[in-house]
């Protein structure tokens, strides 16, 4: 408890509590900020002194497949200090659907994003380098989106010619 | 007995020289182990002495295309992986062959999903194929067995109107 409280303390402290919100689900912690808050709130994360969330475990998104709200991206921090793990969500309502990179941060999310990205479509500013990481360079669709078709769009992905 | 008693006997025997290429090219069949997935851990058991593809004469695995005449496609081809197995296809010599091991190089098998091929039979002219998933080595050697008898069967006629193929390199 003392953890979640410490962080609940600094993280509103520094970042208003206007911007944030805490879920605690069944033992998992996690912060809900706004999409324009979420870098400030990723650099005081990583950088204040009590806190230390040095390491970015993974970078994802929600599909949610509603109208109201369509894209959540998940961010899984890790602090050695604390010993915690906390998930920073944000929520993506309209398209286009952009958000700042936080790879400038920890420099692991540079790959998560770009998978996020590549499956989800989902564009972070500011990342130096934003390009297709499974699927084939030109792949106009992003796979993990609910509106995706299982066996994919026919003819979206070239195959060779058979011989003869 | 066999050829020692036809040696000892005349010296000499007659045959076709369609049917001494054709023994000579099945006998010999080298492999492109094309292991792309867990098929390829029972490619190498087969390798190895207890299942021994040596006894059938393709022990030479190249892991050059230039120098094989079958290759053993092993494990799941995604639509990405088709354009890279094809070309190495493309590099192999005439005259050539193709195992489809397993379940999804076959069919896609339990990737029923939007990034892998449904079957490489789409674009590849595929020779047998090895069920199961994985296939056991004997099963793969069965494969290589059938092959060999397919090649038996071929005479000089059947490569004459080959043509190479163009190769295409991407630019990527």
């Amino acid at each position: 408890m003392e953890v979640k409280e410490l962080i609940i303390n600094k993280v509103k402290e520094n970042i208003g509590e206007a911007n944030i919100e805490f879920v605690d689900a069944i033992g998992d912690f996690s912060i809900i900020v706004k999409k324009e808050k979420l870098f400030e709130l990723a650099k005081f994360l990583k950088e204040s002194p009590e806190l230390e969330f040095v390491m970015c475990k993974d970078v994802t998104a929600i599909d949610w497949a509603t109208r109201k709200k369509r894209f959540s991206t998940v961010y899984h921090v890790y602090s050695f200090k604390l010993n915690f793990t906390l998930r920073v969500k944000t929520n993506l309502v309209v398209e286009p659907y952009k958000v700042e990179s936080v790879a400038s941060i920890w420099e692991s999310a540079n790959w998560y994003e770009r998978e996020t990205f590549d499956m989800y479509g989902i564009e972070f500013v500011n990342h130096p380098d934003l390009r297709r990481m499974y699927m084939p360079e030109g792949f106009e669709y992003y796979p993990l989106r609910k509106d995706f078709p299982v066996m994919g769009i026919p003819g979206s992905l070239p195959l060779p010619q058979k011989p003869e | 007995m066999g050829l020692e008693a036809k040696l000892t006997q005349d010296g000499f025997i007659t045959t076709t020289i369609d049917a001494v290429v054709a023994w000579a090219r099945k006998s010999s069949v080298w492999p492109m182990p094309m292991g792309i997935s867990c098929c390829a851990i029972e490619m190498i058991a087969a390798a190895d002495p207890k299942y021994d593809i040596a006894r059938f004469g393709s022990e030479v695995m190249r892991f050059t295309p230039r120098q094989c005449d079958l290759m053993i496609v092993a494990g799941t081809v995604t639509y990405k992986m088709a354009q890279v197995v094809r070309r190495i296809y493309d590099q192999m010599p005439e005259p050539k062959w193709v195992i489809a091991m397993g379940a999804c190089t076959s069919s896609g098998g339990m990737y029923r999903s939007y990034s892998v091929v449904q079957g490489i039979d789409q674009f590849l002219p595929v020779d047998v194929y090895a069920a199961g998933c994985p296939p056991r080595p004997e099963n793969l050697l069965n494969a290589l067995i059938t092959i060999q008898e397919k090649i038996g069967k071929t005479r000089a006629r059947d490569f004459q109107d080959i043509i190479q193929p163009k190769i295409e390199i991407a630019n990527n």
